[in-house]
Parts: C-alpha cells; structure tokens; sequence
C-alpha cells in the first residue's frame, strides 16, 4: 500500500499499515503541542486520531515519485519592504488586554533559578 | 426594507430614502426578535449606532463610499478595535482587538456600519458551526438542522434577513458550504486577493475572505470593497481590482462550461444531483456551452487537505499561550504547566484534534510522510484544474453532497464531518476562486448550492454567470418561513 516516499522513516506503531495511535503516543505529540490531556482523554483522542490518520492513509493511493511538493498558491518569493519604522509605539494599548503585565513587560512564571 | 438587497439600500441611503440609523435599528431588532438561532456573538447597539450616525454625517458632507450608511454584519475573524473578536473560541473570549483588521478598515472606509460579529465554528474548524465556544448556529430554513460551517452564524444572519449581507472565510469551503445549505450567495475569492491581515489565521495557505450575499450584484458589491493589495498581508497580490459589478451583465452565450464527472459520483444526494443538472439546462438556454472534464485527483483533496490545515493550524494556534492576550489559566504552578493549562481549557476537542494531527504530522521523522506527500498531492490537485481550464471558462458541480444535515447528526464522527466538504476543499488547495449559489430545494425544503469555479482572478467571470442566472431563475429570493 505505501509507496517507497511515503514511508515514514520511524515505524509509528507496531502495526504501522493502518497508522493507529496509542495513548502513549498521544500523550507525547500533546506534550509536544501544550496540551495538558487526562489519561482518560488520551484514550478518546487515540480513537479519533487514528480515525482521521486513516483518512489521510488514503494519500498513498498516488504514487508521487518526482512531484515536486507545492507549499502555497502564488509560489513568487515573497516581498521585501523597506527597512523602515512604519508602526507607531503602541505598547500600552496592546498590553492592556494581556493576562499579566508590569512596568512594561509581560509576566509569566519564574523560568530561571 | 428587510429584505431589499444591498445595492437597493446602497441606494436607499444615499438618495435619503432611508437613514442609516433606522436601517441599524430595524436590523438590530430583528437580531434580538430572532436571538434563539444564536447567529451573532456579540452584538453592540451603543456603536453600531455611533457609526450609523458618522454614515449620516458623512453623507451631510456630500461624502461618498461605496457602502455608505449599510449594515454588514461581520464574521467574529476579523478583529475590529474595541470589538469583543473571540473567533469562536474561549481562548480568545475576552479578547477586544486593538486594532481593525484590512477588510474592517476597508468596510469602514466604505461606510458601511458593522452590524455585529457572526458566530462560527472556532478558529473556523468545521463544518456546521456546532464547535463554537458560544453554541451551535440554527438553520433559518429548518431550525433543527445545521447552516454550514465555520461561517455558519454569517450564512443564518443573511438567510433570516437579520443581516443584508455578511463575511466570511473560507479555508475548505467555510464561506460556500454554509451559503448552499442556507439559499445564499457566497464566493471565496482567489488566494491572495483579499487582505488576510487581522483575520485570525487557520491555514495560511489556504484562508481567504469573501462576501456572504443574497445576490451576486450583492457579492460584486462586497467584493469591490474587500479586494486589493495590502503590504501589511506578504501573501496579498498587487493586481488591479476591477469593479466587478461593471461586467455583471455581460451576455454568457459562448460560455464553456465544464462538468467534473468525479462530482456527479457515489455519495451525491439524488436530490442535490437533480437540482444541478436542472441549473445547467438553465445555464444551456443562456446559450453556454458544455463540456466534460476531469479533475482525477479530486477524491484526495481532502486527505491532502487534513494534513496541510492542520499542520498549518499547529503552527498558527502556538501564538495562543496565555500571556500576551486572551485567556489564562487561573492557576499554574510553571511556565509549561501555564502554557498546557491555558491552552487546554482555552481550546475546544475539535481545535485540540488539529493541532495533535498537525503536530504529528510535522514531527521528526513524518514530515516526508505526511505533509511532503500532501504538498505534492496538491501540486497534482491544482495541476487537476489547470487541464480543465484549458477546455472551459467555468467548472459548476455541486457544492454540498447532501442539504443540510440535523444538529448534531456528526458531531461524534469527525471523518463523517469532514466528508461534508468534499467538493469544496480542492478549489482551496488549488487557490482559485469559488462560489456557491442558490439552485433548487430537496424533498424537504432545504436549499441546493450550485458551485461555480473560476480561473485564477477570475472572480469577474464568476459573478457574471451567477448574475445572469439570477436573472432568470428566483431561489436566491425565497425568505426562510417565519423569517418574511
């Protein structure tokens, strides 16, 4: 079923063909993108994940073996602007909707001893 | 007065007819009468009013805009300044833009008057605005069905005549699907056409603003104020705008369009099937001419399409962290544990799935797997419609499979959710321009949308054809029962 550029370098479980996630996993990619889950949640989400993974399985129906990968509708290089300051200071607006702020810096826990 | 369009109360306003401070109001009042269908998000009377009495002042000083002294309600995306912006999310449900987003200043350059901001689907994920921190969204035409999504609470606003026309977005179909299931006029416009900057961002390669009308003449009107180059958008493309309303009439016989045998397969509604077919006979006696094409690898548009959004989506939602703007956890023992915290109660099970499809997706060892496989999918996606185009001006099919479906129909099944947007999402991937239109109505009663793809920039084209259809055909002018 996989083509030879759409194997994944790492198998993603034991039975890598239908890509199913374990909560082992899952609790790893939701440490990865900040997401505090339970345990009991792991296991909903290994569900559902898997499913959608099944979905995009689909995907290897195509061999795409020297396309060349499209990251974007317009593929121009992107404009350069000229280096100069075109934003007013508008600090204290901005941070009067943060969390926390003091003295002009926004404050969040402790990170160095 | 409710249901003119708005080139009617363009006119209205600026002949005197009408102020806008009354049209405000009625608008206003309907937006409380029919508050259970959960259309808007915030609704701010005390400044809609503020600006419909400067439309008025500007209109004193014999000053001109496009849109001068008219309501549009807009998409809770967009942030305007001192507007509650929440994107549908908890995460953002304190958040007051400080800023206005191009196509808000642009609106208010127009003069138009922001009527309020529309419920959606948060960050824009789904497809029948029932993932909004703020409640699902009810279908004027059948209350306990969905309107579409994510522009869900845009497309019921303009259905039930609480809006004259509304915003929306449209990353997989999110401005087109809810404007089938609702008898609207919806059109995504071209990758890069109209400024993405102060639109909350999903996918950056694939997100665009567009119009939610009842009428293309509404669309083009819309459009005319949305478009154009914007240096504070990298992604915004420095062409002309034309004014689109300047071609709308133009005769379409000669016109080639082209039919996709792939979206007149299995899992086509028989109905919605029926009422396309019957909108190109209409479309043959305006004397355009049709032709078969193909698009081969339209059936991975939506594989492709859910790992590119949400590996994009992972990347754009790491912004939201508690600490600069929006909402934090109360309490945190470090800074991980704040982060994990915040964005956990912040963000919703759907937002959540996409940023762990997305994160995987990109992770050391299946990126070439995943979201290399899916850049190349696309390049043969676009390259799909580029073969097509070579035989015909505008590509039409259907732009749902099905009417729309009962609340919470799947709510439980995101694959089955995702499916919805079966014939939409490849228009996105490709970048070119798409518009949905009202055809016909099921067994039921519920609205068909026919789909029109155009060209690259080719939204002119686009609006034409859905003008002259309008012509002759009235299902963009049926009103939902109990919304007359």
């Amino acid at each position: 079923m996989l083509t030879s550029d759409a194997r994944p370098r790492r198998p993603v479980a034991a039975n890598h063909e239908c890509m199913s996630l374990d909560t082992t996993q899952v609790m790893k990619i939701a440490h990865l993108a900040r997401l505090r889950i339970t345990a009991e949640e792991a296991q909903t989400y290994a569900d559902s994940l898997s499913r959608i993974l099944g979905l995009i399985e689909q995907m290897n129906a195509v061999d795409t073996t020297g396309v060349a990968p499209m990251a974007h509708p317009s593929e121009s290089a992107l404009r350069l602007r000229a280096d100069e300051i075109t934003e007013p200071d508008q600090r204290e607006k901005f941070q009067a909707i943060a969390p926390a702020v003091e003295a002009g810096l926004y404050l969040v826990p402790k990170v160095i001893e | 007065m409710i249901d003119k369009t708005v080139a009617e109360l363009a006119q209205a306003v600026r002949a005197r007819h009408i102020s806008s401070v009354e049209l405000t109001h009625a608008f206003l009042e309907r937006i409380n009468r029919y508050k259970a269908l959960n259309a808007f998000i915030t609704v701010d009377p005390e400044r809609s009013l503020a600006q419909a009495k400067a439309a008025a002042t500007r209109l004193a000083k014999r000053e001109t805009g496009a849109l001068i002294g008219v309501p549009i309600a807009q998409k809770d995306i967009f942030c305007a300044d001192g507007w509650l912006t929440t994107c549908g999310s908890k995460i953002l449900s304190n958040f007051v833009a400080p800023y206005d987003a191009t196509t808000i200043e642009k609106f208010n350059a127009a003069g138009a008057v922001i009527l309020g901001k529309t419920n959606m689907d948060e960050f824009a994920m789904g497809s029948s605005n029932e993932m909004s921190y703020y409640g699902p969204v009810k279908n004027p035409w059948h209350t306990d069905s969905v309107p579409g999504g994510s522009s869900g609470g845009s497309a019921a606003a303009v259905a039930a005549r609480l809006a004259p026309a509304a915003t929306g977005t449209d990353t997989g179909g999110s401005i087109r699907q809810p404007a089938a299931l609702c008898n609207l006029t919806g059109l995504k416009p071209s990758y890069g056409r109209v400024s993405r900057y102060g639109m909350i961002a999903f996918a950056s390669s694939l997100d665009q603003g567009g119009p939610i009308a009842r009428t293309a003449e509404d669309a083009a009107l819309l459009l005319n104020v949305m478009a154009g180059f914007d240096p504070r958008d990298s992604t915004s493309l420095d062409r002309a705008v034309p004014d689109y309303t300047a071609t709308i009439n133009d005769d379409i016989r000669g016109v080639r369009i082209g039919l996709p045998r792939e979206y007149f397969g299995e899992g086509l509604n028989a109905d919605v099937a029926r009422a396309i077919e019957t909108a190109i006979a209409e479309f043959k006696k305006l004397g355009a001419q049709i032709v078969d094409v193909a698009l081969p690898n339209s059936k991975l548009a939506v594989p492709c399409y859910y790992v590119l959004a949400p590996a994009e989506a992972s990347s754009n939602l790491a912004r939201f962290d508690g600490v600069r703007y929006g909402y934090r956890t109360p309490e945190y023992d470090d800074l991980l544990d704040m982060y994990s915290k915040t964005r956990a109660e912040g963000f919703g099970a759907e937002v959540k799935r996409r940023i762990m499809i997305g994160t995987y997706a990109l992770s050391a060892g299946y990126y070439d797997a995943y979201y290399l496989k899916a850049q190349k999918l696309r390049r043969l996606i676009a390259e799909d419609f580029t073969r097509a185009f070579e035989k015909c001006d505008v590509i039409m099919g259907p732009t749902s499979p099905t009417t729309a479906f009962r609340l919470g129909a799947k709510t439980d099944d995101p694959v089955a959710m995702y499916l919805s947007d079966i014939y939409t999402i490849s228009v996105n991937l490709a970048g070119i321009p798409g518009m949905s239109i009202p055809a016909g109505f099921d067994g039921k009663g519920l609205p068909i949308g026919l789909q029109l793809i155009g060209k690259y920039f080719d939204e002119a084209r686009l609006l034409n054809v859905a003008h002259r259809y309008q012509q002759v055909t009235d299902w963009h002018r049926r009103v939902p029962k109990g919304f007359e």
